[in-house]
């Protein structure tokens, strides 16, 4: 277990420069003028561009950047946007609100799906079974763009049962629109893969051994069935969270909550490479964790799996 | 192995989770709603230090933390405010501005005529790379302060250090008096100052002499009637309240919230839910719901926005002067101001903006008006080209208006008309600046200071900062100098008339629309005013009961 463990942080220090690289080369490749982006549609004068390419190096070639920039990182400065703030305050300020979010939207999402889904399971081709597959379809099928802004619309606005937008330092019952928000498009997938999973095991050797031991019927289901149901599920929220990340910058901008996805969306309106990298490499870093915990997870569903 | 336990693990890891999630919050801000204080949305601004801020939302912020020299009355003719006296010499070249005494910066320091000089000059040395440094341009000395790159921006050379490290035309008299030379005659130079890029800044601003201290920026200290509290919350909020005693007009509201949207969307929804007290600008998107949702809180007033499409002079398909005036006739600007903007924009017909003294109505005349048929007679005479391009950025809400003209010329003129689309204006820029054909160009102007001459130089003179189009005309360039350097505003105008006048007869740019301030505010407020520069009149908002 040790052993794989320390494998498996190693190959992530390889993913995690091998992600950074790809993305300076994706940024830089789509950089053209991010001064003139900066500052929109006036005109830049001359010595203020001077100025500002020298604070940047933004005159020098592709792996000079990528250098100047790691070599920061080295040093605990993930450096300075184009904005002039430190990216380190930033990232500061807007990782904990979407922390936040996102786990409040991945705990909504896990508990509504996995016991949703056990249910039709259990009651398969029931009227509970088939409205959720119809609510599900309804959910896989509405963008977010759709979702948050219809969502804002009827319970922030005109049913007034939560407020329309969120701040920095909200609240838990501030976050919880957008959260239910970002969880719906989650809640589909992760709900149908229970589903399927549990009807499977239902009819598998050991449920048949255990009920002819005479456990009772909600022993077998939630102890022995589930947790071979799980595995599956567990995996697919573990992958969520991409989802989850994507899902946050839309949300984000409309619930106006000024976190990761609203400042990944502005530096990459902006063209200022530095703070995209410094915001997505800290999401890989997180989703390389959650990854492993995942794959831990797994030995923990299923005592079969050993890592060595 | 872990029997029953996994599930009061998940059930305890819920419960933290939600636990941690919602603890973060402290309590919300109340304030608003208790006390005489106000929440105004803007967005997120770019800087706040006066001589590195253009863009609206940091204009609106320091306006509340600052006094200006001058400010301008109902008629746009500039008043001294921090100023005692502005007075010009003979030839309008040298300006002695005279400070009311007894005013101090917030942190208690008095006002004197080194802050301003000290800030103006730090504001002009090009490497410190301020956004606003070309409102110095015209104060003798100026161009010793810049720098040009000897081999371009490619090449491997720096530039080196300008020459001189402040402006020859400052001078202090004394305590309270300071004079500025300009580098040529300017009889509006007075309105210029106006601007925020001509507020003092403090002592407590430097670290050594022409180095802004760290943090300043986040903690700015002004001479104005509202202080910072706390720091700027970066993304977030920008909170200031009333500064005891302040010598200048006192607002009547204790306090502003500056809080911070990324999106106009949100800050309507905030809006119709009572959460935000005032929004300048209400989104195109929600206009038709507007007087639905906030009845006669829903408000507009002008402003000095100006919308044109310009013609690449450069380029052999416009140069006939027939075929610019037939294109600008083939459009209907009524009806895309009607059908489009829902009545938030209205109708140019002037190459400036009613805003400004010396706006005459429809100076561009016939070439204006809707007129169908003489346009085609006028086109096909010319032989204009059978296919043009209005090119604009698509990230700036043009295509539904872009493709309705188009529409319109289309059916005008019998020739075919596309959008060209460019991802952001700078793409558009770099392609104009290589003389590539991009057909017409989508532009817009918003003015620094209420003079005609601040939309015919940067516009339509030959070294024009916003002349994309490469425009060119002599006797234009003299008329708005001669303007410039007349004696009182009355010749000057005279002088810019005149130089309007001959963009009439050579149709640049194609006028379309002069922009309006749609705005709305909550139950909370009244007596809510925006003026011709986006800003909330600060002194005159109210809080109800």
């Amino acid at each position: 277990m040790f052993r794989y463990i320390v494998r498996r942080l190693l190959q992530m220090v390889l993913t995690f420069f091998g992600a950074t690289f790809l993305l300076y080369a994706l940024v830089f490749a789509n950089q053209k003028d991010p001064i003139q982006a900066l500052v929109g549609e006036r005109p830049v004068t001359e010595s203020q561009r001077i100025a500002l390419t020298e604070r940047y190096h933004l005159d020098e070639g592709f792996f000079m950047q990528y250098w100047y920039y790691m070599k920061g990182l080295f040093t605990g400065d993930f450096g300075t946007s184009l904005t002039g703030r430190k990216i380190l305050d930033m990232m500061s300020d807007a990782w904990p609100v979407t922390l936040r979010l996102a786990l409040i939207a991945i705990v909504i999402a896990a508990v509504f799906s996995v016991t949703a889904g056990v249910y039709s399971a259990i009651r398969r081709g029931g009227i509970f079974d088939n409205v959720t597959l119809i609510i599900t379809l309804v959910l896989l099928a509405m963008p977010i763009v759709v979702l948050a802004p219809l969502a804002q619309l009827v319970f922030g606005i005109q049913l007034g049962w939560f407020a329309p937008t969120a701040t920095r330092d909200a609240t838990f019952v501030q976050l919880l629109l957008p959260a239910i928000v970002l969880a719906c498009i989650v809640i589909a997938p992760e709900m149908r893969v229970t589903r399927t999973s549990v009807v499977e095991n239902l009819r598998a050797d050991y449920v048949r051994t255990a009920r002819a031991k005479g456990l009772t019927r909600m022993r077998v289901i939630w102890v022995h069935v589930l947790r071979n149901s799980l595995i599956p599920v567990v995996t697919l929220i573990g992958v969520d969270l991409g989802t989850l990340m994507a899902g946050a910058i839309v949300t984000e901008k409309i619930f106006n909550i000024p976190g990761v996805g609203f400042n990944l969306a502005r530096a990459i309106r902006t063209e200022d490479g530095p703070l995209v990298v410094g915001f997505v490499s800290i999401l890989v870093i997180l989703f390389l964790f959650i990854n492993l915990l995942v794959d831990l997870l797994y030995a923990a569903l299923d005592p079969r799996i050993r890592y060595e | 192995m872990l029997g029953k336990a996994p599930w009061k693990m998940a059930a305890g890891a819920t419960a933290i989770a939600l636990l941690a999630a919602g603890c973060g919050g402290g309590g919300s801000d109340d304030s608003s709603t208790t006390s005489n204080t106000v929440v105004i949305g803007i967005g997120e601004p770019q800087h706040l230090i006066p001589t590195n801020s253009t863009e609206s939302n940091g204009s609106e912020v320091l306006a509340s933390l600052f006094y200006p020299l001058v400010d301008f009355d109902a008629q746009n003719k500039p008043v001294p405010v921090a100023a005692e006296s502005v007075t010009p010499d003979a030839t309008s070249t040298t300006w002695t501005v005279k400070l009311k005494s007894g005013f101090t910066f917030s942190n208690g320091e008095p006002v004197t005529s080194d802050n301003y000089i000290n800030a103006w000059n730090y504001g002009a040395y090009g490497p410190n790379g301020q956004g606003a440094s070309y409102f110095f341009e015209k104060i003798a000395g100026y161009a010793d302060m810049q720098s040009t790159d000897p081999d371009g921006e490619e090449g491997p050379k720096k530039a080196p250090e300008p020459k001189a490290k402040t402006l020859t035309g400052l001078k202090k008299v004394d305590d309270t008096t300071f004079t500025i030379t300009l580098s040529a005659p300017f009889s509006g130079w007075e309105s210029v100052m106006g601007y925020s890029a001509f507020y003092p800044l403090p002592k407590a601003a430097w670290k050594s002499e022409g180095v802004i201290a760290d943090g300043f920026e986040d903690a700015i200290i002004g001479n104005g009637p509202f202080k910072l509290k706390g720091k700027w919350e970066h993304d977030s909020q920008i909170v200031v309240e009333k500064v005891a005693d302040f010598k200048g007009t006192v607002p009547k509201v204790d306090g502003v919230t500056w809080k911070i949207y990324q999106d106009q969307q949100a800050e309507y929804a905030d809006l119709v839910a009572n959460n935000v007290d005032v929004q300048t600008t209400i989104p195109i998107e929600s206009l038709a719901k507007a007087s639905a949702d906030l009845g006669d809180r829903f408000k507009k007033s002008p402003n000095s926005v100006f919308q044109f499409v310009g013609f690449p002079t450069f380029q052999k398909e416009f140069q006939d002067v027939r075929v610019r005036q037939a294109i600008s006739m083939a459009i209907n600007r009524q009806e895309i101001t009607d059908q489009i903007f829902l009545g938030s924009q209205s109708p140019a017909t002037s190459f400036v903006s009613p805003v400004v003294a010396g706006y005459r109505e429809n100076t561009c005349g016939k070439n204006c008006e809707y007129n169908p048929t003489e346009a085609k007679a006028l086109y096909q005479a010319a032989k204009g080209p059978s296919e043009i391009k209005i090119t604009y950025n698509v990230d700036g809400n043009h295509k539904a208006w872009v493709d309705a003209t188009c529409n319109q010329i289309k059916a005008s003129l019998g020739i075919n008309c596309v959008g060209g689309e460019e991802p952001k204006f700078a793409d558009l820029l770099s392609k104009v600046e290589k003389k590539q054909p991009v057909g017409l160009i989508r532009l817009g102007w918003i003015m620094d200071y209420p003079l005609m001459e601040n939309y015919l130089g940067p516009l339509y003179s030959t070294d024009g900062s916003s002349n994309y189009y490469g425009y060119s005309n002599p006797t234009f360039d003299n008329l708005v100098k001669e303007g410039s350097a007349a004696k009182t505003s009355e010749e000057a105008i005279a002088k810019w008339q005149a130089a309007e006048d001959i963009l009439a007869k050579d149709m640049p740019v194609i006028p379309l629309r002069n922009g309006q301030n749609v705005y709305g505010y909550s139950t909370k407020v009244s007596n809510v005013n925006v003026d011709l520069f986006q800003k909330v009149d600060l002194y005159k908002i109210e809080v109800v009961g």
